[in-house]
C-alpha cells in the first residue's frame, strides 16, 4: 500500500497540490483522475520522487520515501515500475536491451537468465519475437506494451502508469487497460494510473481519486462514480455528449 | 546571475562523480564514447590540421621577408604554434561544435522524452550514467586527437612549404628539430585535457537541464557550443598564464 499524507507542491506562484492525502491499495488499480492542470501528474511525480513535495509525506508500506536520501531511495525504486506517457524507451537500445536494462543494473544474473526474463515479459505483453526491433520501428501501442514489459522486468511491487491511453485508438487503449489490470492482479502490485480517459475509469477504476484545483475532491470506485452528486465530478465525468446520453 | 547556474553545474558534477552502480556497464559505455568521440572526430581533425599547418607556413613565410632570418625559423614557428595553440585550441573549438552539440542534443532529447526520468525511477544515478562515460571518453581521446593534430599540422606545413617554394623541405625539417622545448608538449596536453572536460561537462549540463521540447533542445545545443567556446578561450589564456 502507498499512502500520501498532506502533499503540497508549488511551482512559483502556482499552488498545484494543496494538501492531498490518499491511500493506494495493494493488488488494485488505483486511478487518479481530473481535468488538465488539476495536479494529477504532479502528484504522481511527487510519489515517485521526480518532484520533491514542499510539504507532506509519501509512505511505501510503512517506509517514508520523502525523508530518505538518494541511496536509501534506490531500494524502493528497484521495487517501482513505471510506464510513461510517451513510453520513454531508450532510443539507442532495442526492445530486448530496454527490458534487460534494469536487470543488468541491479542483478547479477547471467545473460541466459536475463534473456529468459526479457522474453517472459515480452510474451506477457503479447510481443514475443520483437526483441531486436528498435523503438523507432514500433507503433504507439507497441511502445506502450514494451514500456509495460520494461516496468515489470524487475517484478515490481508498485506500478505507476502516466496517461496510458494518450495517442492510442480506442481498441488499443482497451488492450493496454486490460493488460494493466491483468498485471496488477497477477503480480499483486499496487498500481497507480493517472488518466482522464473515461473508458479507463469505467473499465479498470477499482479505487478512484478525483482531483480538482489541486485538491482531492472525491474518492470512490467506478461503480459509485456515475451515482455521485458531486457537481465538479459530474462535470468531468459527463463532459461528453456520449456520457450524457448514457446517464439519461 | 552567474552563481545560480554555476552552483547547479557544480552540483551536477558532484552527482556525475558519485560511485557507479555497476562498473562493467559504465565500462562498456566509456568504450562506446571513446569510439564515438575519438574515431568519429578523426576525419574533421585531420582535415583542419593539414590546412592549419599549410596556412601557417605560407603566412609565416610571407611575413619573414628579411634575409637575416633563416628560412628554418618557419618550421620552428609552425611546430611551436601547432603544439602550443593551433592543435589544442582550434581542435577543441571544432570539437565543441561537433561533440558538444551532439552531447547537449542527445541528453536534452532524453530529458524532454522522459528517458532521464525513466532512469531516475529505476534508481539509476542518471548524471553518472549519462555524463561520466562521455567525460572519461573525451578526456582520454581528445589528447590523442591533439597529438595526431600536431603531427598533421606540421605535415601540412611541410607539404605546403615544399609545394609553394616558401621554405625548402630541408630548411623546414631543420626548423622543426631545432631548439625544441619538451615542456611545450606538456602544456599542450594539459590544455587538451582541460578543454575535453569543458566540452563534455558544459554541454552535458546544458542538455541535462533542458526544459520543454524540440525548440529548447536546439537552444541548449547552441548554448552548449557558445559557452564551451568562450570557456575554452578563457581557460586557454589561464593555462598559458599559469604554465608558461
Amino acid at each position: 500500500m502507498i499512502e500520501v499524507k498532506n502533499i503540497h507542491k508549488t511551482f512559483g506562484e502556482n499552488h498545484v497540490l494543496q494538501g492531498i492525502s490518499a491511500e493506494f491499495k495493494e493488488g488494485m488499480c488505483n486511478l487518479i483522475i481530473g481535468g488538465s492542470g488539476s495536479g494529477k501528474t504532479t502528484l504522481l511525480k511527487c510519489m515517485v520522487g521526480l518532484h520533491e513535495p514542499d510539504k507532506g509525506s509519501v509512505i511505501y508500506d510503512g517506509r517514508d520515501f520523502t525523508t530518505m536520501n538518494f541511496q536509501s531511495r534506490i531500494e524502493i525504486r528497484t521495487e517501482i515500475g513505471m510506464l510513461f506517457q510517451g513510453s520513454a524507451l531508450f532510443d539507442s537500445m532495442n526492445v530486448e536491451d530496454n527490458i534487460m536494462f534494469p536487470i543488468n543494473m541491479f542483478t547479477n544474473q547471467n545473460r541466459k537468465e536475463k534473456l529468459e526474463r526479457a522474453n517472459f515479459c515480452l510474451e506477457r505483453v503479447n510481443l514475443a519475437g520483437k526483441n531486436k526491433l528498435f523503438p523507432s520501428e514500433l507503433s504507439g501501442g507497441m511502445k506502450k506494451r514494451v514500456g509495460i514489459a520494461r516496468a515489470i522486468a524487475m517484478n515490481p511491487k508498485y506500478l505507476f502508469v502516466d496517461e496510458p491511453n494518450s495517442g492510442l485508438d480506442p481498441k488499443t487503449s482497451i488492450v493496454i487497460d486490460e493488460l494493466i489490470q491483468e498485471i496488477t492482479e497477477e503480480f499483486k502490485t499496487t498500481t497507480v494510473v493517472v488518466t482522464h480517459d473515461m473508458n479507463s475509469v469505467m473499465g479498470i477504476g477499482e479505487n478512484i481519486i478525483f482531483l480538482h484545483q489541486g485538491k482531492k475532491w472525491w474518492e470512490g470506485s467506478n461503480k459509485e462514480i456515475t451515482e455521485s452528486n458531486n457537481t465538479e465530478l459530474n462535470e468531468f465525468v459527463f463532459a461528453s455528449k456520449f456520457m450524457q446520453s448514457l446517464k439519461k | 546571475m552567474i552563481f545560480h547556474p554555476l552552483g547547479k553545474y557544480i552540483l551536477l558534477l558532484k552527482a556525475v562523480f558519485r560511485r557507479p552502480e555497476k562498473w562493467n556497464i559504465y565500462r562498456r559505455e566509456i568504450f562506446h564514447e571513446m569510439v564515438s568521440i575519438g574515431v568519429g572526430s578523426l576525419g574533421i581533425i585531420a582535415i583542419i590540421s593539414l590546412f592549419l599547418g599549410a596556412v601557417t607556413t605560407v603566412q609565416t613565410a610571407f611575413q619573414l621577408v628579411s634575409d637575416f632570418i633563416p628560412k628554418s625559423v618557419i618550421g620552428m614557428i609552425v611546430r611551436d604554434s601547432a603544439i602550443l595553440e593551433l592543435s589544442p585550441t582550434i581542435s577543441a573549438i571544432v570539437l565543441a561544435g561537433k561533440v558538444g552539440s551532439s552531447v547537449a542534443s542527445q541528453i536534452g532529447t532524453m530529458r524532454v522524452t522522459e528517458q532521464i526520468d525513466a532512469l531516475e525511477i529505476m534508481g539509476i544515478n542518471s548524471p553518472g550514467y549519462l555524463i561520466l562515460p562521455k567525460i572519461i571518453g573525451a578526456v582520454t581521446m581528445i589528447p590523442l586527437l591533439v597529438i595526431i593534430s600536431i603531427g598533421l599540422t606540421i605535415l601540412g606545413g611541410y607539404i605546403a612549404g615544399s609545394a609553394s617554394g616558401a621554405v625548402s623541405a630541408q630548411d623546414f625539417i631543420v626548423g622543426i628539430t631545432t631548439d625544441f622545448i619538451p615542456f611545450t608538449f606538456t602544456v599542450s596536453m594539459v590544455k587538451s585535457v582541460v578543454f575535453a572536460f569543458i566540452i563534455t561537462s558544459v554541454s552535458a549540463y546544458q542538455g541535462f537541464y533542458t526544459n520543454g521540447g524540440a525548440l529548447e533542445v536546439g537552444r541548449s545545443s547552441t548554448k552548449a557550443v557558445v559557452i564551451s567556446c568562450i570557456a575554452i578561450l578563457f581557460t586557454d589564456y589561464l593555462v598559458a598564464q599559469l604554465l608558461l
